[in-house]
């Protein structure tokens, strides 16, 4: 009961907290729709994805990759916001009160799943108004925007683990991004996997991202003409395949997270 | 029958460093013991172990009747902590940090809301009370951070270094609010490295050094241990400082020090203030000028000093980063 309505109690923190430094959400947003300009743009027409290609072809490809890179940034959201509690001492008052032991993390994650939400609702009207499309019912687009949701929380359980770990706000949100940039360009967010290497191919395929992002194509009809799905499993299977990643980062960092912070230390 | 907080060789160790190397604390109920000591004395540690945040290698502690490792979550509820920082949110107001804390001390809401109403007024803070802390001044957030730990009134509070930081008249403030806390019987260990503090707040002050209580006592007792008073005189012309000892001479209760360049001439004495007018006679009697004159009783400084043989001051950035680490 009490573990309810303490992870609500902190929720609830973290939401004012969010709501008054709107910065934070805009500089949030800024990155991934610089990204979504930019590929659509840049890279459009250049990039052949399956036997296309189309500028259509690959933007619409691009957009589930996008969109995953940008929930896994919660990574580094909850991990600069729990150091920054260590670091002024909340950790500690938190740990004095006669609360369950896990609601400071559980809180702090539900309110960047919220802040996730919101920002995938602003990029995909971006992503809309430079043209990406989706071709299957509503059920399965809402379906694949759940997937996405799920992997932003799961990863902010990385976050939390690496907030509890560091010492400071600023060694938490570079330790939130350095390792998201190889995982998220040795996947097929960007490019078709199945033109790499067979060395990185094999990698991009069992990428626990890449099953969310392949997950998402199939449900949003995204994926290009001529496409080829590789046999690997996650990628015969990517709705499986991403619920199975997500749910089992999720068991593993929350219970490491949340031992960590039984014996945290301020 | 063991004291509202009381703690028995209490050992913890950090890697290399023994933080605490068999602390003994006995506190009754409704008094302030004042932890006094430098800078990695051990001081934060003991609080730590005392407040569930730090599981002791050996020992054993029990707070407000209970034992701190066997029912941490019921010494939670007994306890109020105010520590080294001032652990407020800076983005939530003041009314929303105090209302958080009620919740997650598992009061309903609309009782942590009226709650959180009585301390701002109680604290001075009704003006700033819908601002975002951020905007407070370390006074201010010093206030709110201990109404945060006084929101269920519990019968034991643990302060850590309480004042530090603090300009004088915000000290003052926070000692007044400290000493109404005590008078309503609350049990209450302090921390400090203010010897003046110690003074000022506490029945008893435990002398922590290297991990170990040194000595314990009202601080009194203490003075006492490092002898009693002195009679201090500082004479006008240099050629005075020899009459001037031969007087104090024949009313001290030891050795008369003298620091020539001061023309200063210090005595050990007893007879407190009577003695004091006797020796001002006499001087004058002799066509002594004076410049300066009167009976010192020990300060806790001088306690420290007698005690350790060092001055009580930080031991270098080494050990206190070793302790605030882990």
């Amino acid at each position: 009961m009490s573990a309810v309505s303490d992870s609500l109690v902190i929720t609830r923190r973290n939401l004012i907290r969010m709501s008054r430094i709107p910065e934070m959400i805009i500089f949030g947003l800024i990155q991934p729709i610089m990204f979504v300009v930019l590929f659509t743009y840049v890279f459009g027409g250049s990039i052949q994805v399956g036997s296309s290609t189309s500028t259509q072809a690959y933007r619409e490809f691009l957009m589930a990759g996008i969109f995953a890179q940008t929930v896994t940034f919660a990574t580094a959201g909850a991990g600069a916001g729990i150091a920054d509690d260590m670091h002024k001492g909340l950790i500690d008052r938190f740990r004095s009160l006669p609360m369950t032991r896990g609601a400071v993390l559980t809180g702090r994650t539900i309110a960047d799943l919220a802040q996730t939400a919101l920002t995938l609702v602003v990029l995909a009207l971006v992503a809309l108004i430079v043209g990406w499309r989706t071709h299957e019912n509503f059920g399965k687009v809402l379906a694949g925007f759940g997937l996405l949701l799920l992997l932003g929380y799961a990863f902010s359980w990385i976050g939390a683990l690496i907030g509890l770990s560091v010492r400071t706000p600023e060694a938490a949100t570079s330790g939130g991004l350095i390792w998201l940039f190889p995982l998220t360009f040795i996947s097929n967010a960007f490019v078709d996997a199945n033109q790499m290497p067979t060395f990185l191919r094999h990698i991009a395929e069992w990428n626990p991202f890449s099953a969310t992002v392949q997950a998402c194509r199939e449900l949003f009809g995204n994926l290009p003409p001529g496409f080829q799905a590789s046999d690997a499993w996650p990628m015969q299977h990517p709705v499986w395949a991403s619920l199975i990643w997500s749910v089992v980062i999720i068991l593993v960092f929350r219970t490491l997270a949340v031992r960590k912070y039984r014996r945290a230390h301020g | 029958m063991p004291g509202a907080i009381y703690a028995e060789g209490l050992v913890k160790t950090f890697g290399d460093v023994k933080a605490l190397d068999g602390v003994d604390l006995d506190v009754p109920e409704g008094t302030v013991l004042g932890l006094l000591g430098p800078n990695g004395a051990g001081k934060t540690t003991t609080v730590r172990c005392l407040t569930t945040l730090l599981k002791p290698d050996s020992g054993r502690a029990v707070v407000a009747g209970l034992d701190v490792q066997q029912q941490p979550d019921a010494v939670r509820r007994s306890i109020g902590l105010s520590g080294q920082f001032a652990a407020v949110d800076e983005y939530l107001t003041g009314r929303e940090n105090l209302q958080m804390v009620g919740q997650l001390y598992q009061m309903k809401g609309k009782a942590a809301k009226a709650r959180a109403t009585e301390l701002l007024e109680q604290f001075d803070l009704a003006d700033a009370a819908d601002r975002p802390t951020k905007t407070y001044s370390g006074g201010m957030r010093r206030r709110l951070d201990l109404a945060a730990a006084l929101v269920v009134s519990p019968p034991v509070m643990f302060m850590d270094e309480p004042t530090t930081g603090l300009d004088p008249r915000n000290r003052q403030m926070l000692w007044e609010v400290i000493k109404q806390l005590v008078s309503g019987g609350t049990t209450l260990l302090l921390t400090t490295q203010y010897l003046e503090e110690a003074d000022h707040l506490a029945h008893d002050v435990a002398v922590v050094d290297h991990g170990r209580v040194i000595a314990q006592g009202t601080s009194d007792e203490l003075k006492a241990r490092t002898g009693g008073e002195r009679v201090e005189v500082v004479v006008h012309e240099r050629e005075h400082i020899q009459s001037a000892a031969e007087v104090l001479r024949g009313f001290g209760k030891g050795e008369t020090t003298v620091e020539d360049h001061m023309r200063k001439l210090t005595v050990p004495v007893t007879g407190g203030a009577k003695l004091l007018a006797e020796v001002i006679r006499e001087l004058d009697t002799r066509g002594i000028e004076i410049d300066d004159i009167g009976l010192r009783r020990p300060t806790l400084d001088d306690v420290f000093l007698s005690l350790t043989g060092h001055v009580a001051e930080a031991k270098g950035e080494e050990s206190d980063k070793k302790e605030s680490a882990k």
